[in-house]
């Protein structure tokens, strides 16, 4: 037997709404963290951070915030890249300006700095649903990445208008700019994927996840229940772009390390969240991580096998990887709103009868 | 004025009834050219069970929706405990004790039957979101105290075997059910039922029945609902408002509804026919 529910009983209600409520999962959650923190960390190489891991981690957190808004509250929103911005430019101001307070901090300061903008963007939903709001949180993903261009003072008067991470270090490491280490990178990200993991579930499974749920399914019967809408939107809204400016921050300071503002955090970014969540399912934290892990993966594995094994041209690989993605978000929306998270539930159900079905 | 210590009685089959919990006094509630409400008064009894009939259209759900606040009427007051409600928002008006269920079901679609009924206990939640983040602590003692109760009323409604199930997926009766669950783990004083047993088989309207009978007794919460079939309002209400055309036409206990010659007139005599 290989993946089991049955006999799997819950003897308390503190056990029953625990993260991981079954044992196995509960124990395949704590193989994953231990191979995270003290396994991969030895064995990463540049490639592997650059290419897969590092963008994999900073895409989840992203995602989850994203999810946490749209999938969780109902709030649609295209502002992911102008909201990532906001983190990036944050963290980028910060670490210029007091360069002697970890940069561990400032990340956390940029979710926090980033969370009351997008907050602010988030009043309009207050009267504003659906389409129309799209298209309210659209018009902030273009002032953002305009006012960031515009104003010279966001990127320290620079020449040629990017910002780049200078070299800092926690505890002796150097974790941005340059010099950084594929390990460091990547165990940065880690951190802040697993704080924000951890955050998101912890609300999720309460009652500030049923607010928001009761929000999105039916706003009217959770007023009426005693849900405020303005604290219960306001709220997914900030706590949604706390994690896309972390995530922003890591994008820029730790990943790319300079970034130019339209290149790095254009609508295209707001979009590719987009198709995460829904690749990945709406509503899930998991879904998060597997719809990150599926964009990020997708690109990388077209080349080796397209370009690398086949000899086709990158740009084909390219237009494929469109194909393949645009192709998928149609199915997903039509056939299977949940996404692969809801396809990996079906796989257990199948797996926990196994091998009697009935 | 009412006081709510004033004139108490108790029923033949042993329910104490106070004074007034709700007065609703000369309300009229338009909706541009249409009068939905046209200076109605009448009062809910601490402890009865009220019931609100009259024919489609009538203004019933109307009058649930001035209670619960979703309505706001252009003339006339609401009283609530003796005491001039002031204007307020639904939400507002949820955590003063009041909860419903919705003619046309209103459930959380996307949530199962456990998490819309912890929903109901939303009014009930001290801890904030810095707390909630970290869960444990008082968090983490909150949802279990809340799960608590919410487990006593899945079990009184008997509805343990779906707890676990979308409610997506549960046929129209069961919604129902699980709806007055939601409702109910407000711990309400006073809770509004929009024809909590419409579209249901005889069984089901049983079932709905007595639950409603017991939620009255056991808990003795003041029930105000509106229904149709005539037998069902004649068997569990204490008292009977009757509307038509948005005006208020009989007032009283079964007996004497079913006594009124202006009710049989308007209502039950078209029903009956
Ligand atoms: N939101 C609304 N907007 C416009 N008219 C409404 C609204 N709600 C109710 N009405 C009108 O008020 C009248 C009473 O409706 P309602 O209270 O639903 O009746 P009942 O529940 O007794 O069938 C009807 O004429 C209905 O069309
Ligand atoms: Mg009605």
């Amino acid at each position: 037997m290989l993946y089991r529910e049955a006999g799997d009983f819950s003897t308390s209600y503190t056990a029953d709404s625990q993260t991981f409520p079954i044992r196995f999962d509960r124990y395949r959650y704590y193989f994953i963290l231990v191979v995270a923190f003290l396994v991969i960390p030895f064995f990463v190489n540049d490639y592997w951070a650059n290419a897969i891991l590092v963008p994999f981690l900073i895409y989840s957190i992203a995602a989850i915030g994203l999810n946490i808004l749209t999938g969780y509250c109902g709030q649609v929103s295209l502002g992911t890249g102008g909201f990532m911005a906001v983190g990036a430019y944050s963290f980028y101001k910060l670490m210029t300006a007091f360069p002697e307070i970890s940069i561990m901090l400032h990340v956390l300061l940029s979710g926090c700095i980033t969370a009351a903008v997008v907050t602010l963007f988030g009043l309009p939903s207050l009267r504003i649903k659906g389409f129309y709001l799209a298209v309210a949180t659209l018009a902030a993903q273009f002032f953002l990445v305009w006012m960031f261009n515009k104003v010279p003072w966001f990127y320290n008067y620079s020449m040629t208008g990017m910002i780049g991470s200078p070299e800092r270090t926690v505890l002796g490491i150097v974790v941005t700019g340059p010099n950084t280490d594929a390990w460091a990178k990547y165990f940065v990200c880690l951190i802040f994927v697993t704080l924000c993991g951890i955050i998101a579930r912890n609300l999720t499974r309460g009652s500030v996840g049923r607010k928001w749920m009761a929000i999105r399914d039916m706003d009217i019967a959770a007023e009426i229940i005693g849900v405020n809408p303005l604290k219960a939107k306001l709220s997914a809204f900030a706590v949604s772009g706390f994690f896309i400016g972390i995530a922003g921050a890591l994008y820029f300071g730790v990943f790319l390390g300079a970034v130019e503002v339209t290149e790095a955090f254009g609508i295209e970014k707001s979009f590719m969240v987009l198709f995460m969540i829904i690749i990945g399912g709406l509503g899930s934290i998991f879904g998060s991580f597997a719809g990150a892990a599926f964009m990020v993966l997708l690109p990388v594995l077209l080349k080796n096998v397209f370009v690398g094994g086949l000899g086709w041209p990158t740009d084909l690989a390219a237009h494929l990887y469109f194909v393949i993605a645009g192709g998928l978000i149609i199915m997903f929306l039509i056939l299977e709103p949940h996404g692969l998270a809801q396809l990996w539930r079906l796989a257990k159900e199948k797996l926990r009868l196994w091998p009697f079905p009935h | 004025m009412n006081n709510v210590s004033q004139d108490h009685f108790v029923t033949a089959d042993g329910r104490s009834i106070g004074g007034a919990l709700m007065e609703m006094q000369n309300i009229t509630l338009r909706f541009g050219g249409v009068v939905a409400l046209e200076d109605i008064s009448f009062d809910i009894l601490e402890g009865e069970v009220r019931a609100i009939i009259g024919p489609n259209g009538a203004g019933k759900s109307s009058m649930l929706n001035v209670i619960s606040g979703f309505y706001v009427p252009q003339e006339g007051q609401v009283l609530y405990r003796g005491s001039l409600r002031p204007a307020m928002k639904p939400f507002q008006v949820a955590t003063q004790g009041i909860a419903r269920t919705f003619q046309n079901i209103a459930l959380f679609e996307g949530m199962s039957v456990l998490d819309n009924v912890m929903t109901g206990r939303i009014t009930k939640i001290k801890s904030g979101i810095f707390s909630q983040m970290i869960w444990k602590g008082r968090a983490e003692r909150e949802e279990i105290e809340n799960r608590e109760v919410v487990e006593k009323i899945i079990d009184f409604l008997e509805i343990q075997a779906i707890r676990k199930t979308p409610v997506s997926r549960l046929p129209y009766g069961l919604k129902k059910r699980v709806e007055l669950a939601r409702a109910l783990a407000a711990e309400p004083s006073l809770l509004l039922l929009d024809e909590p047993m419409a579209g249901m088989n005889v069984e089901e309207k049983e079932d709905m029945s007595r639950f409603i009978l017991d939620v009255n007794s056991e808990f003795g919460t003041t029930i105000a609902l509106i229904e149709h079939d005539m037998s069902v309002v004649m068997d569990l209400s204490d008292r009977v408002v009757v509307m038509d055309y948005g005006k208020k036409i009989g007032d009283g206990t079964p007996d004497e509804i079913r006594n009124n010659q202006e009710v049989i007139d308007a209502y039950l005599g078209v029903s009956h026919d």
